[in-house]
Parts: structure tokens; sequence; C-alpha cells
């Protein structure tokens, strides 16, 4: 059974977000590595790039698929994770800690409230496993 | 019987097949280059020919020469289009000079068989699509030998890369056959096909599947980059009917001078005039992967297309094969991969990109 935090934020693309203040923290879920299998490589977008909510911001590879992740929030990108360049495995072995990938400063912290809670982002992936 | 172990399933071709185990693509891999993989591989279809004239009748449809095959033998061989391109690729099994079996792509079984049946005009030769009586195993990997040695009584020691022998595995009636698609020593066994999971888990057992040095279950992800890996063709990727044998630097199995068959001319003009594209290999040299299907770039203009490409669990780069005209085909040449949109640097280089320790 795939590990949803209650605490988090969830897109039906799969991503999670951590709301820290004005800031949001994206990662894709443990159902989304875990659906990916191993991954090899993650492009994140550079500081200062700014993206809409549901707008494409990088790509996570594994052996056999390419899969594009889509930013759950619009904003400003103020960090990216670096040491998935080397590691990319952490997003397989952490996918809500070590295997973050970058931090939003949002334009419109509100669009959280439109993403799904940890017990609705549940319902969604099991609705999609069955 | 794959779901069970925690497979994840697939539709390949019609078949529900597993793409990966829990261990993941790149365990699976690892595993199979120093232990052992075991790969189901019953999708495969298999055509049984019969007759006086069995071997006249593959060697005018598939382009190595059936006629040295000895028997306890198998040969690397395609079927092939008038124009010299793919049709499939195939392995031919002689049990003796009146009974060869053709083991094809699961996609291709029912294309195949129509094309092999639409050129059978010869009635001494009796034809039978036998696919869905046969399972197939495939136990790769240098433990592959002592492990399947624990099932059977055969000396397999003595069996020679491209050959087999027929005899009992686990008390099942079986054909063994010192083959593989992965760049391992190995095996590949032929039984009835309600025999499938018996095999399977009397073979993960005898390989200490669960131990970290034991055989692992492996998926259709891990067989492709291991052949991918060993610079072997995939239908339908490096090898299709818009490409010619000699293109796919499969000239090894034309044998022109053997008499006719099908593209043999062509086959035999090309090679005179020489080919326009060939296939290479290349090795992505800054950060990204190819994919299938991308551009190969250089100086701006595309003159190729990428017909694999994936990350090389063991060897640790990214690698892919692509067609590129002869002109640029040379190792060290450098070019681009447009990986969606962004031109990506690689490097042609010889292929076979992993070759085992003999």
């Amino acid at each position: 059974m795939a590990n949803v935090p209650e605490d988090l934020h969830y897109s039906k693309d799969h991503e999670w977000v951590r709301v820290e203040g004005n800031t949001a923290v994206v990662g894709i879920t443990d159902y989304a590595q875990n659906s990916l299998g191993d991954v090899v490589y993650v492009e994140v977008p550079k500081a200062g790039d700014v993206f809409a909510a549901n707008e494409s911001f990088g790509s996570v590879e594994s052996v056999k698929a390419v899969s594009e992740v889509f930013s759950p929030v619009s904003g400003e990108v103020s960090g990216i994770n670096e040491a998935l360049n080397d590691e990319p495995e952490k997003v397989n072995q952490d996918p809500y800690g070590q295997g973050w990938m970058i931090r939003v400063e949002m334009s419109n912290p509100g669009e959280v409230d439109s993403l799904l809670t940890a017990a609705e982002y549940e319902d969604f992936t099991k609705a999609e496993t069955e | 019987m794959h779901r069970r172990l925690g497979g994840r399933m697939v539709d390949f071709g019609g078949w529900d097949m597993p793409v990966q185990y829990p261990a993941g693509t790149i365990e699976e891999h690892l595993r199979t280059r120093k232990h052992a993989g075991l790969f189901d591989v019953s999708h495969m279809g298999e055509i049984d020919v019969r007759g006086a004239d069995a071997i006249a009748l593959v060697n005018y449809l598939t382009s190595n020469d059936a006629a040295k095959l000895v028997d306890g033998q198998a040969q690397y061989s395609a079927l092939t289009t008038p124009a010299g391109t793919v049709i499939d690729d195939l392995l031919v099994y002689s049990f003796a000079g009146d009974h060869l079996l053709l083991v094809v792509n699961a996609g291709t079984t029912t294309k195949d068989w129509e094309w092999i049946t639409s050129h059978h005009r010869d009635e001494s030769v009796t034809l039978k699509n036998v696919s869905s009586d046969y399972c197939q195993l495939a136990l790769q990997g240098p433990d592959a030998l002592g492990i399947l040695q624990k099932l059977t009584d055969l000396p397999l020691a003595e069996i020679n890369y491209y050959h087999f022998v027929a005899g009992s595995v686990d008390g099942v009636p079986s054909i063994v056959s010192r083959t593989g698609y992965t760049g391992e020593d190995g095996f590949e066994v032929y039984a009835a096909a309600d025999k499938a999971e018996q095999l399977w888990n009397k073979m993960l057992d005898a390989g200490n599947c669960g131990s970290d040095t034991g055989v692992l279950p492996c998926g259709l992800a891990a067989r492709n980059t291991l052949r991918l890996e060993a610079g072997m063709a995939l239908y339908g990727h490096e090898i299709d009917e818009t490409t010619t044998l000699l293109e796919a630097n499969l000239g090894w199995i034309c044998k022109l001078n053997k008499g006719d068959f099908i593209g043999r001319e062509r086959l035999a003009e090309q090679k005179q005039a020489g080919v326009h594209k060939r296939l290479v290999g290349f090795e992505v040299t800054e950060r990204g992967i190819a994919r299938d299907g991308q551009d190969v770039v250089i100086n701006g203009e595309r003159i190729g297309k990428v017909t694999s490409g994936s990350p090389a669990p063991y060897l640790k780069k990214n690698i892919g094969m692509a067609y590129v005209p002869t002109a640029v085909a040379t190792e060290g040449r450098q070019i681009q991969i447009d990986v969606r949109g962004k031109p990506v640097s690689a490097q042609i280089v010889k292929t076979p990109f992993y070759k085992r320790e003999k």
C-alpha cells in the first residue's frame, strides 16, 4: 500500500505539495515512484523560472519511461533539489523527504485549497488501480 | 503466477506480461549479469516444419543457411521480403534433416504464419503453428548452468552455444537450448505449455530465489535493457519491413551464395552498391537519456532516428542504437540526439556495448 502522509496536498498528476508559509515544496508521490520504477534521471527547472498551476516543470525518467511532472501551484521556483542530479534514486527511496524536487514561491496560495487531501488522493489512486 | 510474485503486468501484443517484479528493472538486470535471471517468454511463437523438403522451404524463406545446421543445432536467421527487409527475425532449430522448428516473435507470429503458408506450395512439407503448445522459460546468467543442472541429468556443460538437446527437466519432457537474448551464458527451455508454472517455480527454488545472490524473476523491461547492452536487435525497433538486413549490420546472416531465397537479389545488389544508412550504437556523453524514435542531429540537420534508447544498468551509461547515413556511421563520430526538443551530445561507439568475459 502506498504511503500517503496526512499533512500534504496532492494533485491528480501524482505530485505532492508541502506548504511552508508562502512556499510550496513539490515532489512526486510514493504511488507515482512505485508505478515508475527505478528513477534514473530527474530534470528540474532553474531557480527563477515561473510556472502556472498544472504546467509541466520537468521530467522524471525510469529505465523504461519518461514522465512529465506538473507544478500543482503557480509561482516562481526558489530552490531545486540538486542532490537528485547524482542520486535520482532518492525519489524512490524517500519520495516525501530527500526526493523533493522544487520549492515554489506561490503567486496564488489559494490554489492549494483546490488540491486533494490525503484521503481524497488515496481514493483517487485506488480508483486508478482498479 | 506472475501477479503472485508482485509482477507489474502490461498488455504486450495481446499477452498479459510482467514488465518488472518488485526488485525492479535495475536489480533484475544486474542480477542476470552477476548471477541469474529467469524470464517467462512463453509468448514467443513456434512453427513446426516437417517433411523431406523442410530445409528447402526454410532456406527459400530465410536469409541464413539452414542446410548448414546439424541435428541439435540452432541458428539465428530472418524471414525476408523481396526488398531484403525483414518480416521477422527468428531461431531455426534443427531436430532432423526433415524436421525444423522456427521460433518467432510473439507480435509477428500471425504475420509470419501467413507469410510462410502463402509461400508453401510443396505438399511434402507440413507446417504447424504450435505456438500455444509450448511454454518457454529463459534462465540466463553465469549461474544458470549450475541452477538448471540441479533439475536435470542432461550434461548441460556439454551443450555448445546455439545447440540444444531434448530431455527431461524436473521430470518434464523439454528442449534445452543454450541460447538467449541477454549477452550472458544461459538456457532457453521449451516444454508443454501447462508445465510453465511447475518449471518456473522449480527454477526459482533451485536458484535460491530470495537470497541476495539467487536467481531473480525478470520482466520485459530487463529483457530489453539486457539485449540492448548486448547490442542485439529487437524486431519493430532495429529491424522491420523498412530496413534491410545489411543496413541492420546483419550481413552475417545473409548467405548470398546458398542458393535462391526471397530478397537475395536485392541484398546482393545492395551489398555490391553499399548501404545508404546503417545501424550504429551510441553513448550519450552528457546528461540525458535518448529514447526510441528520437531524431539524430548533426549540425542542426536531422539525419537519423533512434531505434532503441535507454539507460544501461550494468554499464551505467545511457546508450542507444540509431540509423544514420553511412557517411557518418563511424566510431567516435559526434552526434546529437533531440531529447524532447533539447539537443544532447552523443558519440558513435562500437557494438556490442557489453561483452561478457569468457
